[in-house]
């Protein structure tokens, strides 16, 4: 799954934050570190504040630092601030969904939102930093997906 | 924290689906009466777990337990482990887990069945240690996976063991409902 820009950049930078906690750290630094926009992050920083996951810090080596706890702020409680995670009720008046065809779909849909949802909400930022400190991908051997033309010609 | 299920790890040696778990032989004494220790249950403890397990299901759960129990005491070679953390007196909770060798395909590996620890003794480390505990069990029985299952709205239960290290399986579990 892909997540929308928004996300991954309020991600970054809570990871970030959470990584250095007697830091302030400049949006600057953080849009430049992971090669960013430095005025969507700020958007992005401006809404972290709003919901009191961030705090700034004003003056001279003013900068952001995390405002909640580490410990108990999930993933899920930074992408929902995005984008919705998880099944969704609104069927966006699409008829279609409504039918059986249509719900059979939903079910599988909701079948991996409900996977996601779980994912993100058991996630907090504390695990994710002991995940980038443990580095488990460097054992794994990722399987190259078939491209689209070696599928359709199995 | 809450029930769970899980547990494993692929084996060292080979071809040993009953790997032996070495566990503490003596019940081991604390230097303080507020340290906490972890070791294998003893049949006296089997009052206090239930209740514990009671107070935190919410589900009587007495044949279930004493099933168990009488299972994971009377099968010493059996490579199960039914661990209690205590402290001055008190079982503030345990962990139950097994190796098992070719469910689903997989070479042995450790699961873990349930953890469970008294509401009001969480976030003191007594999860960390009953799951570190019983993975060290696990390792001097060979074992270099651990596995559990849960349900997936218990984010309580999915956020301790994701603190643990523990990642996503490679199986899918699947259900139907018989008419």
């Amino acid at each position: 799954m892909k997540l929308q820009k928004a996300s991954s950049f309020a991600l970054y930078a809570v990871l970030e934050l959470a990584a250095k906690p007697t830091h302030q750290v400049s949006g600057t630094e953080i849009a430049k570190k992971y090669g960013i926009s430095a005025h969507h992050l700020a958007k992005v920083l401006r809404d972290l504040g709003r919901a009191g996951i961030v705090e700034a810090a004003r003056g001279v080596g003013g900068g952001y630092r995390l405002a909640a706890n580490p410990k108990r702020l999930t993933l899920f409680d930074v992408i929902q601030i995005f984008e919705p995670v998880g099944p969704q009720d609104n069927l966006n008046g699409d008829s279609r969904m409504t039918t059986d065809a249509g719900c059979a779909l939903r079910a599988v849909l909701d079948e991996l939102d409900d996977h996601t949802l779980a994912t993100f909400r058991s996630i907090t930022i504390s695990t994710m930093i002991k995940l980038m400190a443990r580095k488990p991908w460097k054992n794994l051997v990722r399987v190259p997906r078939p491209t689209r033309r070696a599928a359709s010609h199995r | 924290m809450a029930q769970q299920r899980s547990g494993a790890a692929s084996h060292r040696g080979r071809g040993n689906p009953t790997a032996h778990i070495s566990i503490m032989k003596s019940r081991p004494v604390p230097k303080s009466a507020d340290e906490l220790v972890i070791r294998p249950a003893v049949p006296s403890d089997l009052p206090a777990l239930i209740a514990l397990d009671e107070e935190i299901t919410g589900l009587a759960k007495r044949r279930y337990w004493k099933e168990t129990f009488t299972r994971y005491r009377s099968r010493r070679r059996q490579p199960q482990v039914l661990l209690v953390a205590e402290r001055d007196g008190q079982i503030e909770g345990f962990v139950v887990g097994e190796i098992r060798a070719w469910e689903f395909g997989e070479p042995p590996c450790g699961w873990i069945f349930a953890i469970q620890v008294r509401p009001k003794t969480r976030l003191q480390g007594v999860g960390t240690q009953l799951f570190e505990a019983l993975c060290d069990a696990f390792r001097r029985a060979g074992v270099t996976k651990v596995r559990t299952m849960m349900a997936r709205d218990n984010h309580l239960v999915l956020s301790f063991f994701r603190s643990q290290g523990m990642m996503a399986g490679p199986f899918i579990e699947l259900e139907t409902t018989l008419d």
